[in-house]
């Protein structure tokens, strides 16, 4: 329940706070991919141990965002999907990780 | 709520952390491709033995015939096993990994050639356990976390072959590179995906 408050909390009080990175799977797409220069979907499945449509679904809305790019290729006959974070998906995550430490500090006691 | 909030932030900020771990690390590490180099390497074990005694270079060369077994084996269960996951030899977590892996039996095949030529045969067992050791403690440092462990467990071996003489030295290349390959690959295949 505080775990619950706190996070509704630190989306609705910090100002430019990004809701979109917030949530799990997408801050795992982004967090694995800046130490990647790429991964593939299979890559990113097996990290996040998620399904297709999660994948999809999260990777779909952090594309719309700019934060990351993707390039389909075929390998033979088997279509592969190649994903990339943008300088602006960097920048997104390390305002994050800037959010974060400013809240253990602001709340240190 | 202060604390809530700093526990949420940590948790976040740990979350990231093990992610980012998680995806630097290379997983393709065949378990059943090490259960079958450590049933060879019993196989050669005892076919290496009486060697020891009678003919310290032909048990040098049954031994290096293994090794070349080894790594065909070890070299296509893992390129079976990173492209059923569709892992990329190339990525930077692969490179990071070989390039640990490779340097110290590098180093290891420079030395077995020299210490051929100087007829220090008896110290091999316990160089090779130590360097092929070593090479897992490295590269463990970029993939699953049973890695390191079994190169600990092979400098063991290492460190004790180096006080005996080759006839049980040849022995305990055989408990390391059969019972270690085999102990760890079940446990790498029952945990990691084959």
């Amino acid at each position: 329940m505080a775990a619950k408050t706190a996070r509704r909390v630190v989306e609705t009080q910090i100002p430019d706070f990004d809701r979109l990175i917030h949530e799990k799977t997408r801050l795992a797409i982004v967090s694995a991919l800046a130490v990647n220069a790429s991964l593939t979907f299979n890559e990113l499945k097996a990290i996040l141990k998620t399904t297709d449509g999660n994948v999809s679904v999260h990777t779909r809305k952090l594309e719309e965002a700019n934060y990351l790019t993707v390039k389909k290729t075929f390998e033979g006959r088997v279509p592969r999907t190649e994903y990339s974070l943008t300088a602006g998906g960097r920048r997104a995550l390390e305002r994050y990780l800037d959010h974060m430490e400013a809240l253990i500090k602001a709340t240190r006691g | 709520m202060p604390d809530a909030l700093r526990d949420h932030a940590v948790s976040n900020l740990r979350y990231i952390r093990e992610t980012m771990e998680r995806a630097s690390a290379f997983t393709s590490i065949p378990g059943w491709g090490g259960v079958a180099i450590g049933v060879t390497a019993l196989v050669t074990t005892a076919i290496a033995e009486p060697m020891t005694a009678w003919n310290p270079r032909r048990w040098l060369a049954v031994w290096l015939i293994e090794a070349a077994v080894a790594a065909a084996i070890g070299a296509a269960s893992m390129w079976q096993k990173a492209r059923r996951a569709e892992t990329r030899f190339m990525s930077g977590a692969a490179r990071r990994f070989f390039i640990s892996y490779f340097a110290p039996l590098i180093a290891g095949a420079v030395l077995t050639a020299a210490m051929l030529r100087g007829g220090a045969l008896d110290a091999l067992p316990a160089m090779w356990l130590l360097l092929y050791g070593a090479a897992f403690v490295s590269s463990g440092a970029f993939s699953i976390r049973v890695i390191p462990m079994m190169g600990v467990c092979f400098m063991l071996f290492g460190a004790a072959a180096a006080l005996l003489p080759l006839s049980v030295a040849n022995l305990l290349l055989g408990a390391a590179f059969g019972g270690l390959h085999i102990l760890f690959g079940l446990i790498i295949a029952r945990n990691y995906g084959g």
